[in-house]
């Protein structure tokens, strides 16, 4: 048995503490260790996205980062998407108006990878959207129904003044 | 079975309330906030993990297993090879998407006495943790004695090529050939006189093809759990698309009755055909059973997704067709030679009725061929078999119809088929709505935009599914608030939870937020198929639609006896009930019901009705005269839904459906090296389309009524995948001059017929 140490971090805007092995990967210890299991594992190697999460606003995947990598910064899981009250973020409804789900195990991963997309392009093109997807596999829908909730949510939010933006964390 | 309501009639379109609406899915919520709890979320106290020991070999005999050195790791609570199997019988059980041969899974679980292709399972381990089952594997010791690789159709019919399995001889359509051989079956579909039928033609183009093994993709790799208690009671949780088909091959493998095990569906992470097979379930039982009643969970890695589990054939085929000079077909033929994987079972008797499905001909050959190769045991995937053999028939089809100076829509539309015409089995089609389609394209935007620039060409192929039926049970509760509880076994892959409750409620005449679905387990709802085959939304649908009206019957029988006056008298009025003065909301109706007695029905339906489906597509692509690459510039689906339950999960189906037909025909190969080994296993190097690689994909969805169900549904799921690989080789072929003819069409393929073309040869 390896040496376990204490990774303290901001997890969906709470101090968490978890005991964890060195050679745990971040994903493993999100599902494993503090059974938040909303973050999925496709691939274990960064190939599919379904494990993204959103480490200091960075998109990144969870399986390629240690989980000591993350000592004393702040991670976003799908988990802290919507608000404590249940209200969905808007990416969140979006996807459900639209339908660009289908068997739902990429939606985690596809929601982060949107949210750190307009938090840094508010209002992206269509070509936007399809790049900073593309490190995120579906195989159900074809993207069509997901691109347009994502281009859906920039033209609602950028109609709207900055103050009722629902973005929370 | 019910008759059909009039109402579903297409001379009366009716306006349904709920059918054709598109709200949120009732699991919607629990799927965008990460509570939904697939295969691998699954936790249970004590619960051990689980890990399966590989072939690194494609073809050997197995000498010895010593597991000794694994079971004496500390940690270490069970380690299971197929010595722990019982010899299953040699017997076939039909899974709804293909036939399956029990003495063949069983090899298929926990190799014997060869390993049949690299990634072949050969032995499980239990643990107190993943690393610790790790190490336990590489403490096994497997002696080989490696034997010749059989990776292709060719090596694998050489009269000198080794055998993969030593008993199986050639079935010909129920003769046994004398000899072993590496090809399982032959069937053939024969219609008219073959040769006369090409005398008659103008033109005749006859072509051979050549398409890669594929797998579905996936995103959730496959996971299961189980526990056995002491008393011997099994249950198991299993991502599947089918909890009684899981039931019924584990009963089967290990020889227990199916009283004995309870199947419990976790949410699925995709399916595609590839998880109804299985191949942890067992596993999982028996180290459960070994480990002292713990539970165990398996969950494979994407590499023995890739390796194990799923592909779907690669194959040769051959295509011969005539036609006059009006356009009109004389003649068809087909060689089909399907690769299925170490064990027979291709879906090659699937393709033989796909083939010249769409079109009329009275002069037709169709042989098909099912052939082992060293190569994982292929399963279903979306349409099995179809999207092979369109490929190289609509290729065909494309090249006469420019041969004839004919638009291709018009090609198709001379030589159609329509309701009472015969497949190439001789089966009637019902009715049908082929022709919509074709004229629903031409009359599109797209199909009647021009399109203009160099290295561009437009192509359009057509596919044809027969669908199924198969058997579907479900329960609903009437609550006393008027909600009704739903319970169902058909595991909701893409959405089938709205479809299904939308058709209860519309049936019910209730809100669609009032009917509250559930996936039950083997033990709460009783036989149901599989997920697979375009069934759930028709047939499980069809049950829906029962429930409905038994409850609204027992519901006025209750308000009748309640209000004493006969039952005829009781109507359906506005939002409830009514007779003579009296009048109920649906709410009151229900709780008035309900006070005395709880109100539950239950029903069976094996409907036969499922009418098939069509799908017409038109692609516009640019290639790359430099790389080879082909880009897809705009795609347009046309397909007969006979009724769209939910519209917005239907174009799902269509556009997930041409999404993977892309991947298909541009980029998706399994690449082995000469030993047998698969080179590609990731998703780097097995590479999906991903989001920039595909245009927004357009929809038109034809609605000619399934008179074969109440709200004239048809299925959905499959056809979509069936045409794409030959639009996309027709579009090749009208912007390069090239014809493709093997799958897929990588730049480097389409690099190498473009400079074969021009005589270019830059390693000269």
């Amino acid at each position: 048995m390896r040496k376990k140490s204490v990774l303290e971090f901001t997890l969906n805007g709470e101090t968490r503490a978890v005991l964890c092995e060195p050679q745990q990967t971040l994903l493993e210890v999100l599902r494993d260790e503090l059974r938040l299991t909303g973050t999925k594992e496709g691939c274990s190697n960064g190939n599919c996205g379904a494990c993204n999460v959103l480490l200091d606003g960075v998109l990144v995947n969870s399986c390629l980062i240690l989980a000591l990598e993350v000592q004393g910064r702040t991670l976003l899981t799908v988990e802290g998407l919507a608000r404590s009250d249940g209200t969905l973020h808007p990416l969140q409804q979006a996807f459900l108006d639209h339908a660009a789900l289908q068997c739902g195990i990429c939606t985690p991963g596809f929601l982060l990878s949107a949210k750190a997309l307009l938090d840094e392009h508010p209002l992206p093109t269509e070509s936007q959207v399809r790049f900073w997807l593309a490190g995120n596999l579906c195989r159900c829908t074809g993207y069509d129904k997901i691109v347009r909730a994502v281009l859906d949510v920039a033209r609602t939010q950028a109609a709207q003044p900055p103050s009722v933006s629902a973005t929370p964390v | 079975m019910p008759s059909v309501p009039a109402s579903s009639s297409e001379t009366a379109a009716p306006a349904w309330r709920v059918v054709g609406t598109r709200p949120v899915r009732p699991d919607g919520v629990d799927k965008v906030t990460g509570r939904a709890l697939y295969g691998a979320d699954l936790s249970l106290p004590g619960m051990l993990t689980g890990r399966v020991l590989r072939s690194p070999l494609a073809h050997a005999r197995i000498k010895k297993i010593d597991t000794s050195a694994a079971r004496a790791l500390p940690g270490v609570r069970a380690v299971v090879t197929s010595a722990d199997l019982p010899r299953a019988a040699d017997r076939i059980e039909d899974l709804g998407e293909g036939a399956i041969n029990l003495r063949y899974l069983s090899d298929n679980l926990l190799a014997g006495e060869k390993v049949l292709y690299h990634g072949h399972a050969i032995a499980a381990v239990a643990a107190t943790s993943a690393s610790i089952a790790e190490q336990a594997l590489a403490l096994i010791r497997v002696d080989y004695e490696p034997l010749a690789p059989v990776m292709t159709v060719t090596e694998a019919l050489k009269p000198d090529a080794p055998l993969l399995l030593a008993d199986l001889h050639t079935d010909r359509m129920g003769q046994r050939d004398a000899a072993p051989s590496n090809v399982a079956s032959h069937l053939r579909h024969e219609r008219g006189k073959l040769e006369e039928g090409f005398r008659k033609a103008a033109l005749i183009i006859d072509r051979r093809f050549r398409t890669e093994t594929v797998h579905q993709g996936y995103i959730e790799p496959q996971a299961a759990t189980a526990q056995v208690q002491a008393d011997g009671q099994v249950t198991i949780w299993s991502s599947t698309q089918g909890i009684f088909a899981v039931r019924s091959q584990v009963a089967e493998v290990l020889g227990l009755p199916v009283s004995q095990i309870k199947v419990v569906p976790t949410e699925i992470g995709g399916g595609f055909g590839g998880k109804i097979s299985v191949y942890l379930e067992p596993l999982a039982v028996l180290l459960s059973r070994h480990a002292g009643f713990l539970p165990v969970r398996l969950v494979m890695s994407r590499t023995e997704v890739l390796t194990s589990t799923g592909p779907t054939s690669g194959s040769d085929i051959r295509i011969r067709i005539g036609a006059d000079a009006e356009g009109r077909l004389t003649a068809m033929q087909a060689e089909l030679y399907y690769e299925a994987g170490a064990y027979p079972g291709s879906p090659v008797g699937a393709a033989a009725v796909v083939s010249f499905a769409p079109y009329a001909c009275d002069t037709m050959r169709v042989d098909g061929y099912d052939v082992v190769v060293n190569r994982p045991r292929a399963s279903a995937y979306r349409a099995p078999g179809g999207t092979n053999v369109a490929f190289a028939v609509e290729s065909v089809i494309d090249e006469l119809a420019e041969s004839l100076d004919l638009d291709p829509i018009e090609m198709r539309l001379i030589n159609a088929v329509r309701e009472g015409d015969r497949r190439p089995d001789n089966l009637p089609l019902s009715k049908i709505g082929y022709v919509e389609c074709l004229q629903a394209l031409r009359q599109s935007d797209h199909y009647r935009t021009p399109l203009t620039g160099r290295h561009r060409g437009r192509g359009v192929a057509c596919g044809y599914w027969g669908n199924w039926g198969g058997q579907s049970s479900a329960t609903a509760v009437l609550n006393s608030d008027g909600s009704v509880g739903f319970n169902v076994a058909s595991t909701d892959i893409g959405g089938s939870r709205a479809s299904l409750a939308m058709q209860l409620a519309e049936s019910l005449g209730i809100d669609y937020s009032q009917v509250k679905p559930r996936i039950g387990d083997t033990d709460s709802v009783s036989y149901n198929d599989v997920t697979g085959g375009s069934r759930t939304t028709f047939a499980t649908g069809w049950a829906a639609y029962e429930l409905g009206q038994k409850l609204s019957a027992e519901l006025r029988q209750r308000l009748a006896l309640l209000w004493e006056v006969p039952v005829d008298t009781v109507t359906r009025q506005g939002d409830g009930f009514a007779a003579g003065e009296k009048r109920v909301g649906f709410a009151e109706a229900a709780r008035l019901a309900c006070e005395d007695a709880p109100l539950m029905v239950s029903t069976t339906v094996h409907p036969k009705g499922y009418g098939a489906a069509f799908s017409v597509q038109c692609a516009d692509v640019e290639v790359d005269p430099d790389t080879g690459k082909v880009t897809v510039l705009r795609y347009t689906i046309v397909q007969d839904a006979g009724k769209a339950v939910h519209p917005s999960y239907v174009e799902g189906q269509m556009q997930g459906g041409v999404a993977q037909g892309i991947g298909w025909a541009l980029n998706e190969e399994y690449v082995y090296n000469e030993k047998g080994e698969l080179l590609n296993g990731s998703l780097l190097d097995y590479r999906m389309p991903t989001a920039c690689d595909l245009p927004m994909i357009d929809t038109v969805i034809v609605e000619v009524p399934n008179p074969g169900h109440p709200y004239g549904v048809r299925g959905v799921g499959e056809v979509n995948i069936i045409p794409p690989a030959g639009t996309l080789a027709n579009a090749i072929h009208r912007a390069t001059g090239v014809r493709l003819t093997a799958l897929p069409m990588s730049p480097p393929r389409v690099l190498a017929a473009l400079w074969d073309k021009s005589g270019y040869s830059p390693f000269a």
